[in-house]
């Protein structure tokens, strides 16, 4: 299984506070209809995946966070955007790999790569200098304005703070690429009121909060769940739910929403899956 | 130039107790044997560097001989937590170990400003985080042309920097080729300078992309094939994907890992 997350692992095996009652989310499958109206049996999992891909249809380039970030932006090259450039923290500029890398640094990034950089040059010179359109990172804790957080989580009085891997690449990409994705499965445990520990700047206090801080990118435009896709309301940049998948309703999407969640006046559903992109997303994740 | 030493020499030679060491490679040429070394003649009090700990420091730090850690992201890649790495931090076992954390940003620019011999790297960073909280190794300072204010990040400047390489030659000229990482930096900012290599070659052919450092900016060089297992030398190896996957169940329970440790590392007779 590939889908393990990477440079910002979740906290689920944290046993961090929060409870929604749902089982595993790739164990539940969801019936949908593709453009044809031939009903395509998909998992959530596969919805969000689905979508996250269909987010970078204006991309040109895209910095990838292993796990979930890294799927969907392989499964756009194979579907919507076909050019995406792929870059890695590892170095590798213009990934081209033919299977999902297990971690940002596996063989064939470099080798498939139009170039390959160090570490320094990577962040300094690409990153920080603003050449990357989008970032596309995972979580483990987010908040109302996309604030994420990958550092620590707190488990209470009694326990000792649960340790996160912590910040990688993230608090960069998140501050100077164009415009940031998100992906994370969607429960109380995530979606949260209020982070235990800033790993890397959303929307911070709300509207206007990047220009103060001098964040050079437009930041998170859109948060893609398993359950739905939330967009940052243009005048407080609070998170608002814009999108259901299909058979989802938002009284679901609020009850693993940590915080009480607002809706658009408008709520559309997404596109079910067509069968060209699960049968793409399969072949990604079996090769 | 650079003496070429077996790996046992080496380690003995370039690393000591308390010393402050920087093992690179990222993912990439991580020198999984000479952490390997450094366990079996228990070399202790360490402080140590990397960027992403990954296995390598899992293992180096569940052996009870690692007293800080300087890194910015602690996990197993494409798999979940370094559980060592965990039990360390959440409850102390085998001992406490004291944190230094930075973005992978700050890391990069904090060996730059080492290996170029400045007190500290400047970058646009950390600004509106809480990372800045937990280190003493981070500030500020204002542009002296535009007046912006920037992150200022303190250099690192390890004892030893360890890395591992596809080739040397015989005068100890080191060449790597791949994702090579901040393995250049962390080896110019470094006091002593340890490289595994692959092999040694009687000339260095050229390779696209490929980083050179002279015999004479290195220490030590010791010939250790297969030394980055399970990490890997491009032209030499693939990433042992299935052994980082393995390491979860084996790192979660502490017998398991210490008995690991005693069948793989440190029982008599035991290499690589």
């Amino acid at each position: 299984m590939r889908e393990e997350p990477g440079p910002v692992a979740d906290g689920r095996d944290l046993g961090a506070p929060g409870r929604d009652g749902r089982g595993p989310a790739g164990e539940r499958e969801r019936s949908g209809e593709d453009g044809r109206g031939v009903p395509a049996a998909c998992t959530p999992d596969e919805v969000m995946t689905v979508n996250a891909a269909r987010a970078l249809a204006g991309a040109r380039t895209c910095f990838v966070g292993i796990g979930l970030p890294s799927t969907a932006a392989n499964l756009a090259r194979r579907t919507c955007r076909p050019d995406l450039v792929l870059i890695y923290e590892s170095g590798a500029l213009g990934a081209k790999p033919t299977r999902l890398p297990l971690s940002i640094g596996d063989g064939e990034l470099a080798e498939t790569a139009d170039a390959v950089v160090s570490v320094p040059e990577m962040f300094n010179y690409w990153l920080q200098a603003g050449r990357i359109d989008v970032g596309f990172l995972g979580a483990a804790q987010l908040d109302r304005f996309a604030n994420i957080n990958t550092t620590v989580v707190n488990r209470g009085p009694d326990r000792p703070e649960g340790r996160l891997p912590g910040a990688g690449g993230a608090p960069e990409i998140a501050a100077s690429c164009g415009e940031v994705l998100i992906v994370l499965r969607h429960s109380t445990r995530n979606f949260v009121d209020r982070l235990d520990f800033v790993t890397s700047v959303g929307h911070g206090a709300g509207r206007g909060d990047r220009e103060r801080l001098g964040l050079r990118g437009r930041g998170p435009v859109a948060v893609i769940t398993d359950l739905g896709i939330l967009r940052p309301d243009p005048e407080s940049a609070e998170l608002l739910l814009t999108d259901l998948h299909a058979g989802v309703t938002v009284e679901q999407v609020r009850a693993a929403t940590g915080w009480p969640l607002k809706t658009a006046d408008q709520v559309s559903v997404t596109a079910p899956p067509t069968p060209a992109e699960l049968a793409a997303l399969r072949a990604l994740r079996a090769a | 130039m650079a003496d070429i030493r077996t790996l046992p020499e080496a380690v003995a030679e370039l690393i000591h107790d308390g010393d402050a060491v920087a093992m690179e490679g990222f993912t990439h040429l991580i020198p999984f044997a000479a952490a390997h070394e450094v366990i079996r003649q228990g070399i202790t009090d360490l402080t140590l560097i990397r960027m992403t700990p990954d296995v390598i420091y899992d293992q180096l730090i569940g052996a009870g001989l690692a007293r800080k850690l300087v890194f910015s992201w602690g996990g197993n890649p494409g798999v979940g937590s370094l559980h060592r790495f965990r039990d360390a931090v959440e409850n102390g076992w085998p001992r406490p170990l004291e944190l230094d954390e930075h973005s992978h940003a700050g890391m990069a620019n904090r060996y730059a400003a080492g290996a170029s011999g400045l007190p500290f790297a400047v970058l646009r960073g950390y600004r509106g985080t809480d990372i800045p909280r937990r280190t003493d190794t981070l500030a500020t300072v204002t542009c002296p042309f535009t007046g912006e204010e920037l992150a200022a990040v303190a250099a690192l400047n390890p004892d030893v920097t360890v890395i591992h390489a596809q080739q040397a030659d015989r005068e100890g000229n080191v060449q790597l080729w791949g994702l090579t990482g901040v393995q250049k930096e962390a080896a110019l900012a470094a006091r002593r300078a340890l490289v595994t290599v692959e092999e040694i070659v009687d000339e260095l052919r050229p390779r696209p992309g490929a980083i050179v450092l002279p015999g004479w900016a290195i220490t030590a060089v010791a010939e250790v094939p297969g030394g980055a297992h399970p990490s890997y030398a491009a032209g030499y190896s693939v990433r042992d994907n299935d052994f980082y996957q393995a390491w979860d169940p084996i790192s979660r329970d502490r017998e398991r890992f210490t008995a690991w440790l005693r069948e793989n590392i440190t029982r008599e007779g035991t290499q690589v």
